[in-house]
């Protein structure tokens, strides 16, 4: 009768969370500073801050210590915070050829203007166990960045132009989308309506869980669909954001934030019988340093974009509904609750049929 | 009661009941939209609340929408006050409002639930607020929004009906437990959240305002005083509510509660599932259901 006995919840509740705490302190390590996580667990943070929708680092990290590193408990503390805000303003549309890149691939061109810049990437490394790092020591550290900091240029780098656009002088791309509306749907004001408009669509993505937005995007990629993608561009960086001035002209600068941007070619011709055809992109943008995401959130735009729908990952309504991560974890834990009642009536419809057919087999 | 406690920390840093005030207004004004059009689900954009999705933020936002300094609460999961749900949800609302709580049906001004409607009848100066996780009752027929939202418009039911009728050539009975689907005024087929099919008739022409959330779906619906609230059923297989005969409450005795079955060492035993109305049964075998 394990519900049942929980009266009292209030004392029950509070002891539930004295053991969390207990559980995330009891080994005799020191206690994990939050600086520690947001500089060492650079990438778990980029995902707490996409999803969570804030781009806070520090705040993102505190939730990864409270979520004993839980990435989608600790977006849900970040989105619960984040709504709890008020929306001051919103940024001019951002153009992401200012980036400050600090990585930027073409996977579609050997040679691209401005060069293909590898930057802090694992994809040619070989995943063997690093067993150093089990005692890892600061002067080694030390050692390590005194020696790759020195005669490194600090000249600004350089600008890149942008792959796609290449594809576009030359006719091969669909034309740009339209001039984007500002401000733009906010998700977060509006309940999704379908068919969504696509700055609507582009905001569920960004801030979707990256697992269910990769599971459904590699669907696509592996066979249930026909988009085949080809890298266009993905770049990484900082992009400045701007706000209208609140009571002057033009603009003014208020930071930036760090994003991975994704480019994907759709290499299925697209287009009317009576033209020549095309291809399509697909745009992906998120928080942080997250490729597997910016891909996988391209690939989703592009499949939802789809002429007839065929496959789950070409449906807006199945991706764009499934993909978040604070709502489906919630609905999926609250399958702990207590369900008694409905069970009841479900125990009494099961007896009540099963009467029927053995009154019926007699 | 040991809420209380928490009230010297109340508030601090948030707003009155939470949402911000620009919130709540646009949530009353949902509302009002779903009291004009009886059953029909208004889109909201549900806000991200400290409480999971799927866990009651639909049923919370309009209870903090609605709730004053002079109200009072009481909030149930599955008809109890105290199990842990129940009591992390109205600690919140405490927490940021201060208000006073009552386990009391009839004490109450504003009663927020789970899965039950409280067996002692609400009054009109009262309001109860349903959680709910599955606003559109088409979905078992129908899994796409756009259709559905579609067939609503048209009254296109058939789809619905089809499958009830296969239900009884299938199994020679409705197969749907709780959640049972019902026609509010002859127009909208709506989904009553998870109660049992005991409690389905408490809504028709009640005196009290029933109003539903679904936050992780972002829709607000209602059923104002005195609306006309049908259980889908056919002429010649009527809908019928769940069968308690022979037993009664081991706590109270009542025969006409919604009881709960319990797994004992020695067999099965009945409760009732409303259980502050069972401790006053207890008190006063007399105590009756409906309102005089």
């Amino acid at each position: 009768m394990g519900y049942v006995a929980v009266r009292g919840g209030l004392e029950a509740i509070e002891n539930a969370e004295r053991l969390v705490k207990y559980f995330r302190v009891k080994g005799d390590s020191r206690p994990i500073e939050v600086k520690q996580i947001c500089e060492q667990f650079r990438l778990a943070v980029d995902q707490v801050m996409a999803e969570g929708s804030l781009y806070a680092p520090l705040y993102a990290a505190t939730a990864l210590k409270q979520a004993e590193g839980d990435t989608i408990e600790a977006s849900f503390i970040l989105r619960a915070l984040g709504a709890s805000l008020p929306r001051n303003h919103y940024a001019v549309v951002a153009d992401t050829r200012e980036m400050e890149i600090i990585r930027r691939i073409s996977a579609a061109f050997k040679d691209i203007p401005g060069g293909q810049i590898l930057g802090p990437t694992r994809d040619y490394t070989q995943r063997l166990l690093d067993f150093s790092l089990m005692d890892e020591e600061a002067s080694e550290i030390q050692k390590f960045k005194d020696e790759f900091l020195t005669g490194l240029s600090d000249d600004d780098p350089p600008d890149f132009p942008k792959i796609v656009e290449i594809l576009r002088q030359e006719g091969l791309l669909e034309e740009p989308p339209p001039k984007p509306v500002e401000p733009p749907v906010d998700i977060t004001r509006e309940a999704l309506k379908f068919p969504a408009p696509r700055s609507a669509r582009l905001q569920v993505l960004a801030r979707g869980e990256r697992g269910g937005m990769l599971a459904i995007a590699y669907s696509s990629m592996r066979g249930y669909g026909n988009i085949h993608p080809a890298l266009g561009e993905l770049r990484v960086g900082y992009l400045p954001l701007r706000i209208r001035h609140p009571w002057g002209e033009g603009t003014v600068y208020v930071g930036r934030v760090q994003v991975t941007e994704a480019e994907v070619i759709s290499v299925h011709f697209t287009g009317e019988k009576e033209q020549a055809p095309k291809f399509t992109l697909g745009y992906g943008l998120c928080f942080g340093h997250n490729e597997i995401k910016a891909i996988s959130m391209a690939v989703l735009d592009r499949t939802l974009r789809s002429v007839q729908p065929q496959a789950p990952a070409e449906d807006e309504e199945f991706v764009l509904y499934h993909i978040d991560g604070i709502e489906s974890s919630g609905f999926a834990s609250h399958w702990k609750l207590p369900h008694y009642v409905t069970f009841q009536s479900d125990l009494d419809r099961i007896r009540e049929a099963r009467k029927r057919k053995a009154g019926k087999d007699d | 009661m040991a809420i209380e406690k928490l009230l010297s920390k109340a508030r601090r840093g948030y707003n009155f009941a939470f949402l911000d005030e620009k919130t709540k207004r646009e949530i009353r004004r949902k509302t009002l939209k779903a009291v004009a059009i009886p059953g029909y689900q208004v889109p909201f954009a549900s806000r991200e609340l400290p409480i999971a999705r799927g866990w009651g933020t639909g049923g919370l936002q309009l209870t903090m929408s609605l709730i004053g300094p002079q109200d009072t609460l009481k909030v149930i999961d599955q008809g109890e006050d105290d199990v842990v749900n129940a009591v992390n949800l109205r600690t919140l609302i405490v927490k940021t409002t201060g208000v006073k709580t009552t386990a009391d049906t009839a004490r109450a001004t504003i009663v927020q639930t789970r899965h039950r409607i409280p067996e002692e009848g609400m009054r009109e100066d009262q309001i109860l607020v349903f959680q709910v996780p599955y606003p559109e009752p088409l979905r078992i027929v129908e899994p796409k929004e756009r259709e559905t939202r579609r067939m609503h418009a048209e009254i296109d039911y058939a789809k619905m009906w089809v499958f009830l009728y296969e239900n009884i050539v299938k199994w020679e009975e409705i197969t749907i437990g709780s959640r049972y689907p019902v026609m509010v005024e002859g127009r909208y087929i709506m989904d009553p959240s998870p109660i049992p099919r005991y409690d389905v008739p408490k809504l028709n022409n009640a005196r009290t305002l029933y109003l539903f959330g679904a936050g992780r779906e972002k829709r607000i619906y209602a059923i104002p005083p005195f609306t006309e609230v049908k259980p889908l059923e056919f002429e010649d297989h009527k809908f019928r509510v769940e069968d308690f005969k022979g037993k009664s409450c081991q706590l109270c005795k009542s025969t006409d509660t919604f009881l709960n079955e319990l797994i004992t060492g020695d067999g099965r035993i009945f409760r009732c599932s409303d259980t502050s109305f069972c401790e006053k049964r207890r008190n006063n075998p007399d105590t009756p259901k409906h309102l005089r």
